[in-house]
């Protein structure tokens, strides 16, 4: 038990140390070749970082990253539901797909900041209208990889559900959303960074807060430093939420990947 | 009619024609039989003989073009409750996203039984198929003949009036085979289950069976139905030696030889 431990922590340690080394040495390398920059527009990264501990450690967290993130939140909360809610019946039922599938494509091939003047209009400067922005892009790899997933359901676990008596709610439960699982996450990975690009762009056209606003400010007053360091905040803010989104998937799918492992090892 | 009064499942003049734009395809011409409670009847025929046709009509999957099929005494026109199911494909008929005892329990709860009871029926299950330590793995860690013992655990739970099972040894090996043979003709003795068994395996129909029925080549008939009156109970060593076996197993494959000439003829 305790042998097992050991070593599952060396092991943890080991991969930690491999997924490191480039991290930290580009940042090193970068460190290194900017200090003497007099460049305007490549300040030196440690003058970045010092502006990146004062202003996002600082005050800035809370006016411009905690609101970024409150609308990525909502609006990426309500385009899995809706994608999730629409997606399912469209892959149940073969003529309701049908239907309604030169509409998607129409609707999924419109660029979503195209949207954002529409929505201006529609629900002015505030959070709605960002939110709603957010919504429109994300939807799409949520929606159809839910259809994909339903629609690649098991012809046999379907006959199984069928002579079982098991139908309606229990069907959908217990069948239909667990076997379209693993293609839903996929959705929703996509899903994810579509949402933090268009939260971004829908802050940069027309909001007073947010990492998007902040960062076309200090560009707009050529307080450059300033300007990276919000890029850096964005990068670091995109890979904490990636990270996140994968411990919920290695939860969620625990099944999905315990099965594939396997069949890769055999 | 007596027969009728203990017949579990009563198929009369069952016809099933596939119609497609370009052609008609009669699967199954006329199907006649009662299966009595506590039988346990196989179905053998040549490779398509509309063997897995007769079987998706019988468990509901599939509506007969005409004549009907009675499970318990009423009409099939959905999968009947009365029935449990244990398909060939094991792997895909049990959910990996649920252990083995959520797979026994799921069709429980849906009949509603409180869940002590149902506590009680998958303990007892999975100690009939010998596997209660694999109760919280998943149906993915097991091999495959431990995962076609879940199936048929999953189906004795179910507690039903008629098991029907479609091929379920054809994709183990022989070992494995030659045990699940065996766990299914003592789960039959011990549990008094009525067993539909469809196979194309002449040995292990006349070695399991109580009555072979054998089915022509499409448009299916039944060409012969073979009382297997071997006395006593059965063992892998001893029962396919005996004399009683081997012209059984004769009877039948002359029936089948002959279903399969009379297909070449046609074709």
């Amino acid at each position: 038990m305790r042998d097992t431990l050991v070593r599952s922590a060396g092991k943890i340690l080991h991969r930690l140390a491999i997924e490191l080394a480039l991290p930290l040495g580009l940042f090193g390398l970068l460190l290194a070749v900017s200090a003497n920059s007099t460049n305007f527009y490549f300040p030196p990264l440690a003058r970045v970082l010092d502006r990146f501990d004062a202003l996002w450690l600082g005050p800035r967290f809370a006016t411009d990253v905690l609101p970024s993130l409150g609308r990525l939140i909502a609006g990426y909360t309500i385009a899995c539901l809706t994608g999730i809610a629409i997606g399912v019946p469209l892959g149940m039922f073969r003529p309701l797909r049908r239907a309604a599938e030169p509409v998607l494509e129409f609707f999924r091939a419109i660029p979503p900041p195209a949207l954002i003047p529409v929505l201006v209009m529609l629900a002015g400067f505030g959070d709605t209208m960002k939110v709603a922005v957010i919504v429109t892009g994300a939807i799409w790899p949520i929606l159809l990889n839910t259809v994909e997933g339903v629609k690649g359901a098991d012809m046999v676990l379907d006959e199984t559900c069928r002579t079982y008596q098991i139908k309606g709610m229990s069907r959908l439960w217990n069948f239909v959303l667990p076997s379209a699982s693993p293609q839903v996450v996929v959705g929703m990975r996509v899903g994810l960074s579509i949402g933090i690009i268009l939260m971004v762009i829908s802050e940069m056209f027309a909001a007073t807060t947010g990492l998007g606003a902040a960062i076309i400010v200090f560009q707009r007053s050529f307080e450059i430093p300033e300007m990276w360091s919000g890029v850096l905040m964005l990068g670091l803010f995109g890979f904490a939420l990636s990270v996140v989104f994968r411990l919920f998937e290695r939860r969620a799918l625990k099944w999905y990947y315990g099965m594939r492992d396997l069949e890769r090892r055999s | 009619m007596a027969i009728n009064e203990v017949a579990v499942v009563s198929v009369s003049h069952l016809n099933k024609v596939y119609l497609s734009r370009e052609r008609r395809v009669e699967a199954i011409g006329d199907l006649t039989f009662d299966v009595a409670a506590g039988d346990f009847t196989c179905i053998v025929g040549p490779s398509g003989a509309g063997k897995t046709t007769l079987l998706k009509c019988l468990s509901g999957l599939l509506a007969p073009t005409s004549g009907a099929i009675l499970v318990n005494g009423h009409a099939v026109v959905g999968p009947p409750a009365e029935m449990a199911v244990v398909f060939q494909e094991y792997g895909r008929s049990l959910f990996p996203w649920k252990t083995v005892r959520e797979n026994i329990e799921l069709p429980l709860r849906e009949k509603k039984i409180a869940k002590a009871e149902r506590a009680r029926l998958v303990d007892e299950a999975l100690a009939a198929v010998a596997l209660t330590g694999a109760a919280d793995s998943y149906p993915w860690q097991l091999s495959g003949g431990m995962q076609q013992r879940v199936a048929i655990a999953r189906a004795v739970a179910y507690q039903p009036k008629v098991m029907v099972l479609d091929e379920p040894f054809a994709a183990v090996d022989a070992q494995t085979r030659a045990d699940l043979e065996d766990l299914m003709l003592r789960l039959w003795t011990e549990l008094d289950l009525t067993v539909i068994f469809v196979t194309h395996d002449i040995d292990e129909a006349v070695y399991l069976g109580q009555r072979v029925l054998v089915l022509s080549s499409s448009p299916t008939r039944i060409l012969d139905d073979v009382p297997i009156d071997i006395a006593g109970p059965r063992s892998q060593a001893t029962t396919r030696v005996e004399p009683g076996f081997a012209e059984l197993r004769t009877r039948v494959y002359r029936g089948i030889q002959q279903a399969k000439a009379s297909q070449s003829i046609k074709g």
